[in-house]
């Protein structure tokens, strides 16, 4: 047993988990304000990605005036999304939810392809230095910044929900809407917010990974990797898709670990949250905190 | 009544047996019989670009109405169609290459092996519904995917298997307007099959279930059985699709039967019209005719001198992809019930003339 390699593996498991994380609650916040599951969260991380690209090759721009022109563009990028295309949708059968964003996900996959090209490109250097020691372990100082960030991020929903007015609004739009528009929110608002919000804060995790990985077309499986978070820590629960992002993020590194070491099947790192999906979806469908549908005749 | 060959407007129908015929007028079936004898013939003066487009047309519709069965009858959600659909196919290579099995044989029965993995992975279908069965589905799909890339005593591993031509009585149907008798013999037995299907217990049991599954249940239908039924007829129709597919080509890699399979095939039942069969036709025929058109207007654009734009030229794959995508959304919003709707209201138009209502 190589113990080393093992704490390593979970350490990047961990990090990768919280950024896992982050994705699956701007996951969560859509389905929990507007019921609509998205499966084009991929593509927020990757149109953002590539945008910040765009603004830091093409136009040359220092990374923090490119990264805040590129969260500004996503935002308003959410907005448009949600007024053009889902706005409509509203009161529609959950298969067309499921496949406007399906469709809306091929759409964008294949524009991104379109202008930029097919083959990974990476971002300039933004830190002078590639790695730093902490206690004996090799850490790439990119993933310790986008720890600090997921961490970030994680705080300012936590304080955006509990203590502004906004965040007030917000959920009590998700626990009734009807009572929420007899108390004067504009539910058109919230919905409009939560896509700006979501779009946002995934293109944050998609420039992160960016600076790690490098900006591909393999961005857009993040949005998938997303499910098994999710279903583990329940569709509707915030603390549940933190928790199922870094359980997930764990696990596929233990899977990859553990064949590498004994099984030696291949491929695990990719596939073995999905059996991991199916298991609870056989024994807890609603996940660890998610609420029960119960049902009235 | 019986002898009716235009339906006035309302519904007229005095007994269950005219509630039941798969042809509502005699117009309908005569055309309906005229169009198949027109399509066997067609051989004869199309050539092979239009009858490779037939063929595409015949095995993906197969595949397609079983997923309407499974969505559009039952309102289950299945995004692993496409995985599906490549199991029939490695499954109809496999036991003829490796059981020897004789290929006519071979495809029904992959046709069952593909039953019996999707009841497998429908079962969940029993507890889960909606969005969850969504997300399971979507897991069978990247796990049946993997399967295929890593079973090499199956599908070959990453070179893929070969699939030999129909041979049948010593003849051989290797040349596309052979296959073409196939693929059209197998359409019309799997869409007749489909239809009657629907007009017994099973088939209303399924639209039950869809409509309000808890009546269906006050009312004695096994919800669990007929969720799984559903799932195992979608999967059967899939394995058939697939396997044809197979031995169309003569060869099977892994790479084809991705999520974009399974989205591709819920676009085509999506635009056609949920829980209709003619529907499932309308969908395949536009879906397959999409990409083409679009290849042949860059052509076109391509020869004048204004159009020939070498990102346009250059970029087909993409905006082929991007028009699928482009099109789910604009017939969600804008036809959710899809063109068998649209081709209703237009017929309505026509014979209500001038006195539409």
């Amino acid at each position: 047993m190589n113990f080393e390699l093992l704490i390593q593996l979970l350490v990047n498991g961990l990090i990768v988990g919280l950024l896992y994380g982050v994705i699956a609650m701007c996951f969560v916040l859509v389905y929990k304000s507007t019921q609509i599951v998205n499966f084009a969260q991929g593509e927020f991380l990757l149109v953002g990605a590539w945008v910040c690209w765009a603004f830091l090759v093409y136009m040359e721009l220092p990374f923090f005036v490119g990264f805040l022109l590129t969260l500004a563009f996503m935002a308003a990028f959410g907005v448009l999304l949600q007024m053009i295309v889902l706005r409509p949708m509203i009161g529609e059968p959950i298969i067309s939810v499921i496949m406007i964003t399906i469709g809306l996900s091929i759409f964008f996959q294949a524009l991104m392809k379109w202008i930029f090209g097919v083959d990974p490109q990476s971002y300039p250097q933004v830190f002078d230095t590639q790695s730093v020691q902490i206690m004996g372990l090799n850490v790439e100082v990119a993933y310790l910044m986008s720890t600090a960030i997921a961490l970030f991020i994680m705080a300012a929903f936590y304080f955006f929900f509990k203590h502004s007015k906004h965040g007030l609004a917000m959920r009590a739009t998700a626990f009734d809407q009807q009572v929420a528009q007899s108390l004067g929110i504009s539910v058109k608002h919230v919905f409009a917010m939560s896509w700006g919000i979501a779009a946002t804060v995934s293109a944050t995790a998609g420039v992160v990974i960016g600076l790690v990985n490098g900006v591909s077309d393999s961005l857009s499986i993040m949005g998938i990797k997303v499910f098994p978070a999710v279903i583990l820590g329940g569709l509707d629960s915030i603390v549940g898709a933190i928790v199922g992002g870094i359980t997930i993020g764990i696990l596929e590194n233990l899977a990859e670990f553990f064949d590498s070491q004994y099984f030696h099947v291949g491929n695990m790192y990719d596939i073995a949250p999905f059996y991991v999906l199916l298991i609870i979806l056989w024994f807890k469908p609603y996940g660890l905190f998610g609420t029960q549908d119960i049902e009235r005749i | 009544m019986s002898s009716l060959t235009m339906r006035p407007c309302g519904d007229f129908r005095t007994s269950y047996a005219q509630d039941n015929t798969i042809f509502e007028t005699k117009t309908i079936r005569m055309m309906a019989i005229l169009s198949v004898l027109v399509l066997c013939a067609a051989p004869l003066f199309l050539d092979s670009y239009f009858i490779s487009i037939f063929i595409q047309m015949s095995y993906l519709g197969i595949a397609a109405l079983g997923l309407n069965i499974l969505v559009g009858y039952t309102g289950q959600i299945s995004l692993g169609h496409g995985a599906f659909f490549g199991f029939g196919a490695f499954a109809s290579a496999w036991l003829n290459i490796s059981m020897g099995i004789p290929v006519f044989l071979c495809i029904p029965l992959a046709g069952f092996l593909t039953m019996a993995v999707g009841m497998m992975f429908g079962m969940p279908a029993a507890r889960i519904k909606g969005l969850y069965l969504a997300i399971a589905t979507l897991a069978a799909q990247f796990i049946i995917e993997d399967f295929f890339a890593r079973a090499e005593w199956f599908s070959g591993g990453s070179s893929g298997s070969m699939a030999e031509p129909i041979n049948l009585f010593g003849f051989a149907f290797d040349t596309d307007e052979s296959f073409y008798y196939i693929a059209l013999f197998a359409f019309v037995v799997m869409f007749i099959w489909g239809c009657n299907l629907m007009r017994s217990r099973d088939g209303r049991a399924f639209v039950a279930v869809r409509d309000h599954y808890l009546s269906a249940e006050i009312m004695g239908v096994k919800l669990n059985k007929y969720r799984l039924l559903s799932f195992g007829i979608s999967s059967f129709y899939a394995g058939i699709g697939g396997a044809l597919y197979a031995h169309y080509l003569g060869y099977v890699s892994a790479e084809g039967f991705t999520i974009f399979m399974s989205i591709q095939f819920l676009a085509m039942i999506i635009i056609g019209g949920l829980g209709s069969i003619k529907g499932t036709m309308m969908g395949v025929i536009f879906m397959v005719l999409l990409p083409e058109v679009l290849s042949g207007g860059v052509g076109m654009m391509q020869e004048t001198e204004w159009g020939n734009i070498p990102m346009v030229v250059d970029g087909l794959a993409y905006i082929k992809e991007m028009a699928i995508g482009l099109v789910i959304i604009m017939f969600l919003i804008f036809e959710p019930e899809g063109l068998a709707h649209r081709w209703k209201q237009i017929k309505n138009y026509w014979k209500f003339y001038p006195f539409a209502y």
